[in-house]
């Protein structure tokens, strides 16, 4: 990797399946979710897990609303998101903050570190000042050996004083892609 | 002879038909829209059961999926304005996707945004709720325009295999304001403490 790499620190992280354990450990037994690319092991654990209920959204607003009925039932869960789903979920945010419910999100950042498309750049810039801004609690992790960490002290956090608490997972921790390279190639 | 559940205009009355799909409720769960379906399931007889949203529109269909995933022993039924469906018609298709066996999504269709100032809806204009349902692989889909057809729909919520889905043509009236609590901590604590026993008050 030369000096100036902005791929991921590693092909392989070990992140992914460390937070599955931690989200297992926590009691999550649904898992809302948008697609991203950052999230693809996790995913797939949860998927392979038949004592979770992986529930594939058509816009992450319906998530926040998903979660908390979860919750009135006595379930927790977790919200899988990109950051440019982040902005699809603001007024349904009300939820959470205002009946004192736990959310647990764990967002993939893009538009930052090595973003390569401006397009991503106006809603990542906008995450973190979007989710603040309806009271949810941010915490990120920018290196891949913060991470498990990261999300485990959310967890509690949002679980046990039941907030509303997002993981900005950076783009420095998985790598930026390049479609412009790869359309070269 | 006029009965109480239909109007002059040979609509049917929305607190009426909700009175019937919640009479003698048992253990049923009930998630109620913003606005108008949030008073008229506690004009009926406020609930611990009962979760009446005030704001978060769009919010009921997948409230009630979440709710019906943790409570798989349990029917939820949702009632949703036509206002509210519309801004959740995604919701549909993933309730489709998932095919909760024991949710039923009630939309009460007065084809007008009520709170607002009785403004027309899209449903107004001819856009069918019961076969965007149907399209979204949701197995049951009705609508009711009739007293006789509720029965129907009642037993679709309480016996049926779900995911259910109906679309209650219902009188455009301006009904009195019978307000719930409206703190959300509240409605969220009596809910779980309800249905999870005291337990939820201490985790």
């Amino acid at each position: 990797m030369s000096i100036g790499s902005i791929k991921a620190v590693s092909a392989n992280p070990t992140w992914p399946d460390e937070i599955y354990q931690v989200l297992k450990e926590v009691g999550v037994q649904q898992v809302a979710l948008v697609p991203d690319a950052g999230h693809t092991r996790l995913i797939k654990s949860f998927e392979a897990d038949n004592s979770v209920r992986v529930v594939s959204l058509t816009t992450e607003e319906e998530g926040i609303a998903m979660l908390a009925g979860a919750w009135l039932g006595g379930q927790k869960g977790v919200l899988l998101l990109q950051s440019s789903g982040v902005g699809n979920c603001i007024n349904m945010l009300s939820l959470p903050n205002i009946c004192r419910m736990p959310l647990l999100m764990l967002v993939t950042m893009r538009g930052e570190f090595g973003e390569f498309n401006p397009w991503q750049v106006p809603m990542g810039q906008g995450t973190q000042p979007a989710l603040e801004s309806m009271g949810v609690i941010i915490r990120r992790a920018d290196k891949p050996e913060d991470v498990t960490r990261t999300v485990a002290g959310a967890a509690h956090l949002a679980f046990n004083t039941w907030r509303p608490v997002a993981v900005l997972i950076g783009q420095n921790v998985l790598g930026a892609k390049n479609f412009k390279e790869m359309a070269q190639k | 002879m006029t009965s109480p559940m239909v109007s002059s205009s040979n609509l049917l009355h929305r607190r009426a038909v909700i009175g019937e799909l919640l009479r003698d409720r048992g253990d049923l769960l009930c998630v109620a829209s913003l606005g108008a379906p949030n008073w008229d399931i506690t004009a009926v007889g406020d609930h611990p059961n009962n979760f009446p949203l005030w704001g978060a529109m769009a919010a009921s269909v997948m409230m009630g999926l979440g709710l019906a995933i943790a409570q798989p022993n349990r029917r939820v039924i949702v009632f949703a304005g036509d206002g509210e469906m519309l801004m959740s018609l995604g919701a549909l298709a993933t309730v489709g996707a998932q095919k909760p066996r024991n949710l039923s999504v009630v939309v009460l269709d007065n084809e007008r945004y009520g709170e607002t100032g009785m403004q027309k809806t899209h449903t107004a204009a001819g856009v069918d709720l019961t076969a965007v349902a149907k399209g979204c692989a949701i197995p049951t889909c009705l609508t009711v325009k009739t007293e006789a057809e509720i029965a129907g729909l009642r037993r679709a919520v309480y016996e049926g295999e779900g995911p259910v889905f109906a679309t209650v043509k219902i009188d455009p009236e301006a009904l009195p304001f019978v307000l719930p609590p409206s703190d959300g901590v509240i409605l969220t604590t009596r809910f779980r403490q309800s249905v999870l026993g005291n337990e939820a008050l201490y985790n």
